[in-house]
């Protein structure tokens, strides 16, 4: 018998101790993967290489108040921007106030808007159709398929900011990973029945010639708006995005201090039950030190043996994170989680190195005490 | 007959270490716990106390917040003059028409910018409101670019002190005084005369808001209604206190997020505590067969181990609630969805907290408990014995 697969059976001899310790070393290290990898879609990952082009010009206090509509023109005008749309917030009801049924519907001018949207895809004789009709709207595939639209369906649409119900007719629809789950109507049509949203619009989406353009052009804008009657913010896409988050209060704080309180978290599960299994079989490591294993050799594999459950427990858990993740990516129901998050490799394997490493720690305490246990005081110990 | 409690708490101090390890478990996940719940109860706190059950806020009608609304100033002698308006210290009616605006300050510690609400008002509006004290300097002069900061954005935002000048409008505001508005939502708000502010954002002959103080709350209520009645003014009513219990919708985001991360701990932790308490029945098998032989009845062995395992989630309950306290009254901020602005408060700890993360615990620890006192109460006397 190897040293591993007495390990192994070790391991699993008290099934229920270890399913029960696996089990709870797996939430803990689902939680753990859930932070990390929201970490990572918040902080690290730079969203799809289109999006490092565009960026985002607001109001500099906020998104609730309107631009005018001749700062596009003055956008347009500043060296390095290849293209501006004005976007306006429509609202995110359809047909009640269910969270299921919501989806975010934003105006435009369909003309220009495929040149800083070129990652959406769409068919070029759907996009002219959109073009030109002035009731039509785009939308993603996903939805599309969850509420069972085709091309050429009327939908009413109602919106909590404009005291209107436009009625749209879906004549594109659109294509991206990850899917972005929008709906977009003609921003003319709005003013036509919105009298005071004349010559205005929520923000603006510009597309910059390279991605070495984002923070000079950004600068350029609110330098040149600096006097003028509303002040603006311009910022990268995912900046942009990262400021909803940040609103919420100090994210990162709080991110870390779950981890760490999970972290220590299952370092107290794996060493409790390492020390109750080594406790039991106080008897068998003297016998085992009798046949002449060395100190090493019983400490390892107690060591091994506590890495294995743990390791075993951490992966139930990214998968269990993986599965949660992907369900809540692609549930009907909009919880405001990025529909671009996912476990990544680096990330299952960050986890499962803190399993092992939580494994080893919680260990070696009770693995050290039963390698120095006294063979004859073993013996005779009834456990 | 019940076994006593005593016998669980002994066999608890017995297995010390495995007491403290499995309580400290769950210690941790309450702690999660406690933290989410007093962010919650903050934010209430910020917007409940911040309303005062006789001032009635007028809106334009329609409008949800101060920031969206703005209506003509010629309605206000008609608001005056409203019947059930209690009087200010000159015998005058107790109103305050206001001017609400959001500004970007840049935080002290340099991690960017916020947005903070800026209210003019007029004179009776600080009688309006005797929540807030001022604890340093002195209110703002009518006629005069002066501002009152409250306590807590004296400490978080640079410029804020006495003395210190403040850049919004059209020029520079000259610090006077700091208020503090125990925690209300005035708590993040800076405080000036409202003709100075609407003429600096060009909205004379406007206001965002009046506000109207009742002779009591049953008359704030009635005054609500004949705001809202009244077609001339085509004007909108609200209870002071049911505009800011609306807001404290911001906090929905914080609740979700702790809602499923303290299902995820806890069903962990329950795990733990079941294994422990597997562990004290197997140790046990034949004091429970003793038990069992001396007369004590099945119910009595299972209510026992469920017993001990609530024991044990109820110290880690204690010991989670103890290392939180020193974190009660840290002060945080998040982004009001009403106002647009960041509104500030600070942990609370209260009785309910504690309440709700000692049910909590005991939950964690009936699920832990139950299936290994079921195994503990159907075990076999004569195998036991012999085991």
């Amino acid at each position: 018998m190897t040293l591993g697969s007495f390990v192994v059976r070790n391991t699993f001899r008290n099934k229920r101790r270890s399913l029960l310790t696996m089990l709870s070393i797996s939430f803990s290290l689902l939680l753990l993967t859930l932070m990390m990898s929201i970490w990572r879609t918040f902080y690290i990952d730079q969203g799809p290489p289109d999006s490092t082009k565009r960026i985002i010009t607001r109001d500099r206090v906020s998104l609730a108040f309107f631009l005018p509509a001749y700062y596009r023109d003055k956008i347009r005008s500043v060296p390095g921007v290849a293209a501006v749309v004005p976007m306006t917030y429509f609202g995110n009801v359809y047909k009640d106030d269910r969270a299921t049924n919501s989806f975010a519907q934003v105006v435009t001018d369909p003309d220009e808007y495929p040149k800083v949207a070129a990652d959406k895809i769409v068919p070029p004789d759907q996009l002219l159709a959109w073009q030109h009709d002035r009731t039509g709207a785009m939308v993603d595939i996903e939805l599309a398929r969850k509420f069972g639209w085709k091309i050429g369906d009327h939908l009413t649409l109602q919106s909590p900011y404009f005291p209107v119900h436009p009625e749209v007719t879906i004549r594109a629809i659109y294509t991206i990973d990850p899917p972005v789950r929008s709906l977009i109507f003609n921003a003319k049509y709005l003013e036509e029945s919105v009298d005071w949203f004349k010559g205005q619009a929520g923000w603006y989406l510009i597309q910059v010639a390279s991605p070495n353009d984002v923070a000079p052009v950004s600068k350029a804008i609110d330098e040149m708006f600096r006097n003028a009657p509303q002040r603006t913010k311009t910022e990268s896409q995912q900046a942009f995005q990262l400021s909803f988050v940040s609103s919420l209060g100090n994210v990162k704080a709080f991110i870390l201090g779950i981890c760490g309180a999970v972290v220590f978290a299952i370092l107290l599960v794996s060493g409790n039950t390492m020390a109750m299994s080594i406790r039991a079989r106080t008897r068998e490591v003297a016998v085992l030190k009798t046949l002449g294993f060395t100190r090493q050799r019983v400490l390892s594999m107690f060591v091994g043996e506590s890495i294995a459950l743990s390791v075993a427990g951490g992966m139930l858990g990214v998968v269990g994170a993986t599965l949660l993740i992907r369900w809540l990516t692609h549930s009907p129901v909009a919880i405001g989680i990025p529909g671009g998050m996912k476990v990544t490799l680096p990330t299952m394997l960050a986890s499962l190195l803190v399993a092992a490493t939580v494994g080893f720690i919680s260990g070696c305490l009770p693995a050290y005490t039963a390698s120095r246990t006294n063979i004859v005081e073993g013996l005779r110990h009834i456990g | 007959m019940a076994i006593p409690i005593s016998y669980n708490v002994r066999n608890l101090r017995l297995r010390k270490g495995l007491t403290v390890m499995t309580a400290l478990g769950i210690a941790l996940t309450v702690t999660t716990a406690i933290f989410l719940m007093a962010l919650l109860a903050g934010l209430q706190r910020a917007f409940v106390s911040s309303g005062n059950p006789q001032n009635v806020l007028v809106l334009r009608k329609g409008s949800e917040a101060e920031l969206s609304g703005g209506f003509d100033a010629a309605l206000f002698p008609t608001l005056k003059v409203l019947p059930g308006i209690a009087k200010d210290s000159h015998g005058e009616p107790m109103v305050s028409g206001e001017w609400v605006v959001v500004i970007v300050l840049p935080r002290k510690d340099g991690t960017g910018e916020v947005n903070v609400t800026v209210r003019g008002m007029m004179p009776d509006g600080l009688e309006l409101r005797p929540s807030a004290k001022l604890i340093e300097g002195r209110w703002f002069q009518t006629g005069q670019r002066e501002v009152v900061v409250s306590k807590s954005i004296r400490s978080r935002f640079s410029h804020a002190n006495i003395g210190d000048t403040m850049e919004f409008g059209k020029g520079s505001w000259k610090v006077v005084g700091v208020f503090d508005a125990g925690g209300s939502a005035y708590e993040s708000e800076i405080w000036a005369d409202v003709n100075q502010m609407a003429s600096d954002f060009d909205r004379q002959g406007g206001y965002s808001s009046a506000y109207l103080r009742a002779t009591d709350p049953i008359a704030a209520d009635a005054l609500k209604n004949r705001v809202s009645d009244d077609q001339r003014l085509k004007l909108e009513g609200v209870l002071e206190t049911d505009y800011y219990a609306k807001q404290t919708s911001s906090g929905a985001p914080i609740k979700y997020i702790g809602i499923v991360v303290a299902i995820i701990m806890a069903i962990g932790s329950s795990f733990a505590a079941m294994n422990t308490m597997y562990a004290a029945v197997a140790y046990r098998g034949r004091e429970i067969a003793t038990l069992r032989v001396l007369g004590f009845s099945r119910p009595a062995i299972l209510t026992s181990f469920v017993f001990e395992s609530l024991l044990l989630a109820m110290l880690g309950a204690l010991a989670g609630i103890l290392l939180m306290l020193p974190f009660n009254g840290m002060q945080t901020g998040t982004s009001n969805a009403v106002t647009f602005s960041e509104v500030v408060f600070s942990l609370q700890i209260t009785w309910q907290v504690a309440m709700y993360a000692i049910i909590f615990a005991l939950a964690m620890g009936l699920f832990g408990g139950l299936f290994p006192a079921w195994h503990a109460a159907r075990q076999n006397i004569l195998t036991a014995l012999r085991g």
